[in-house]
């Protein structure tokens, strides 16, 4: 066991990924020498060599249409969109090509491929970074979007989404790619994706999250906790395809839901999720369901990101008027 | 020192005039080649003029015709080698049928058949509906080629419009840079629905692009199939060596866009009367009679062989059974997701209220 924050888990998973299967390429902007601009692929080029690790030119829809190409014939494509606020120059590629090169072959061919994305706020990038732009690929048939919320998280996600046979969207939080460490196991293990975990049991309200704010909203359940409302947090791990089970059956036990994304409000993730819930326990809900999301308005401006973001003081706030039903 | 744009001149690749004369010395072709070509462009012709006709009476759907473009597209794709692949737009039928993809699945794939799209093993990328965008499929294609040393050339399909995309560009500057077993086959129809080549770029020829991407280029007589097929002989032996390609087959699109479409108003008869007199499979033809390895006799035969071959290969998709709204959500995932299962299973219960 080691201990790893989360950027050193998804190079050590890219790793041993390519130890373990030759086809695997790694393609994207800086990510050779440099190893990324978060160093997720330091020391990658120098162990693999710059076949399998290959600084692309700048050209996002190329990076991904390419990459459709590479797995189409038979290899297993990685490939880094350096910041996922620049996916939209991709955004045929992935929701037109990788997306439906199965259904469109009649099922012949197929794209295993992952795109893999830093994404989200907090880190003061400049404009255009840290949109968190989720949903759109929640509402594209043919990707999985996975978005890992801890290191040891980031490893079994990582490694089930590069064996995975159909395209897989990785977002990395990355205001938690240095946020703390915790153990993990150098050795295999895989999280199925598609499966949420409740990583906190609680009794008198659910939370809803994923990627970045879980350490958030852990933070405030356990402040809440301190005043005896028990609070269950669920942190979807896969928003597509999306874990209905585990949402449904928390939802019914608590009767009161929050969900809580940096996606802007209006259509995003949460409004799946909230129609989901009721559509298929509507009658166990004691109370709303609230969104605690960023607003409808484009990523703002470093200086007033924090006021922008989900946070503590808004969660409460949410939660105290589904506790008033 | 300045460059100037259009200062290179462009010399066409051309073998045969319009009138089927040989212009300078005979390239090394075998007869049998030659009979071959004009065979799969009689096919060629044939099976698009049926599917016009098909789809005026109601028959299939919304088709692009590729009359004009047969000997750019049966040139270039008889000299591909089994191993390479084809990554098509939707005017390349003739290509593709030469590759070995079913033209059965051709016509299910007009009328809106899920299965239309399956090359049954043969190496076509499905038809590209987004323009440009299979230029970087071809792109990994021929990386993984590369990568596995596996000598196969990508061949990406496309026509004059599609060389204003970004893709195009992202492609080619793809295909320069990492030097990937490539040819870009443009058939520079002159039209782009309805804008002519002229108002698509300012470059006064589209192989000129290639320099920009440290690329080598040809343009080539796109209606003359021995000058195509010969260039694209030597175009897959250089990208081979992993030199990608671009290679300007300079045609006409003598019929409309799509079947949903009128040429005639946004494009003179004039035009179209200059370019029938170069009609592709007349040049090839005169040549044949002039060679005396074609006749008359052959070629009735011949016309007629490929009527049947198009009727069979319409009666085989007429009786494929059509595809069934539940069958989609087998086609998504490798697995499919429980929502997705649930959507499926609605469906069938549905159908006891019918």
């Amino acid at each position: 066991m080691t201990l790893l924050t989360m950027i050193e888990a998804i190079n050590l998973t890219l790793k041993k990924e390519m130890e373990r299967d030759e086809r695997i390429i790694l393609l994207g902007e800086d990510i050779g020498k440099n190893g990324g601009v978060f160093r997720a692929t330091d020391g990658l080029q120098a162990a693999f060599g710059p076949e399998r690790v290959v600084d692309t030119p700048i050209a996002e829809s190329a990076i991904v249409g390419a990459a459709v190409g590479m797995a189409a014939r038979g290899l297993r494509p990685v490939a880094e969109i350096q910041f996922f606020g620049f996916i939209y120059e991709a955004m045929d590629q992935m929701a037109s090509q990788a997306a439906r090169l199965r259904f469109r072959s009649g099922g012949r061919l197929s794209a295993p491929m992952v795109i893999r994305a830093p994404f989200g706020g907090g880190v003061k990038t400049p404009e255009l970074h840290s949109d968190s732009l989720e949903g759109l690929f929640l509402h594209s048939p043919g990707l999985k979007v996975v978005m890992p919320s801890s290191p040891y998280d980031a490893k079994g996600l990582l490694t089930a989404a590069i064996r995975e046979n159909d395209p897989v969207l990785f977002l990395e939080p990355m205001k938690l790619y240095r946020a703390f460490k915790q153990e993990v196991p150098e050795h295999d293990y895989l999280i199925e994706l598609g499966k949420a975990n409740v990583v906190k049991q609680g009794e008198d309200l659910t939370i809803i999250t994923w990627g970045p704010t879980v350490p958030l909203v852990r933070q405030v359940a356990e402040q809440w906790e301190q005043q005896n409302i028990s609070i269950e947090v669920v942190d979807l791990r896969t928003i597509s395809p999306i874990d209905e089970d585990t949402v449904l059956e928390s939802a019914k036990k608590t009767g009161r839901v929050i969900i809580v994304h940096e996606a802007v409000k209006t259509g995003g993730p949460g409004a799946e999720i909230s129609a989901l819930i009721n559509e298929k326990a509507l009658f166990y809900l004691s109370a709303p369901i609230l969104r605690v999301t960023g607003f409808d308005t484009p990523y703002p401006v470093p200086s007033v990101e924090d006021d922008w973001l989900p946070n503590a003081q808004r969660i409460s706030q949410s939660i105290q008027e589904v506790l008033a039903h | 020192m300045w460059i100037e744009p259009n200062e290179r001149k462009v010399e066409r690749i051309q073998f045969l005039n319009e009138n089927g004369k040989l212009i300078g010395s005979m390239p090394e072709v075998s007869d049998e080649e030659l009979v071959s070509l004009y065979k799969w462009m009689v096919l060629a012709r044939v099976f698009d003029q049926r599917a016009l006709k098909l789809q005026r009476q109601g028959r299939i759907g919304t088709y692009a015709p590729l009359s004009g473009q047969e000997a750019a597209q049966i040139g270039s794709a008889s000299a591909l080698a089994p191993q390479d692949w084809i990554y098509p737009s939707y005017r390349e039928g003739a290509a593709c049928f030469v590759h070995g993809f079913p033209m059965k699945n051709f016509f299910l794939y007009t009328m809106g058949h899920l299965s239309g799209s399956d090359a049954e093993g043969a190496h076509v990328f499905p038809v590209q509906i987004i323009i440009a965008a299979q230029c970087l499929h071809a792109v990994g294609g021929a990386w993984a080629s590369k990568y596995k040393k596996e000598n196969s050339v990508s061949v990406a399909y496309l026509g004059d419009g599609g060389t204003s995309e970004g893709d195009f560009h992202e492609a080619m500057n793809f295909a320069g840079v990492y030097q990937l077993p490539m040819v870009f086959f443009v058939q520079n129809n002159q039209w782009a629905i309805s804008v002519p080549v002229g108002k698509q770029t300012s470059s006064k020829t589209i192989v000129q692009k290639a320099l920009a991407y440290g690329m080598a280029g040809v343009q080539v007589d796109g209606n003359d199939v021995l000058a195509v097929y010969m260039t694209m002989k030597q175009a897959l032996d250089r990208a081979r060596k992993g030199e990608p390609v671009l290679i300007e087959a300079v045609t006409y699109r003598q019929g409309p866009h799509t079947t949903a479409d009128d040429p005639t108003k946004y494009r003179d008869g004039s035009d179209v009367e200059t370019w029938l007199a170069k009609d592709p499979l007349k040049r090839i033809k005169l040549f044949l009679f002039e060679k005396g390895i074609w006749n008359e006799a052959l070629e009735e035969q011949e016309y007629a062989k490929a009527e049947h071959t198009v009727s069979e290969a319409f009666e085989q998709a007429v009786n494929t059974p059509k595809s069934n709204v539940k069958e989609l959500f087998d086609l998504v995932y490798e697995q499919k997701s429980s929502q997705l299962a649930e959507q499926q299973q609605s469906l069938a219960s549905e159908e006891v209220w019918k």
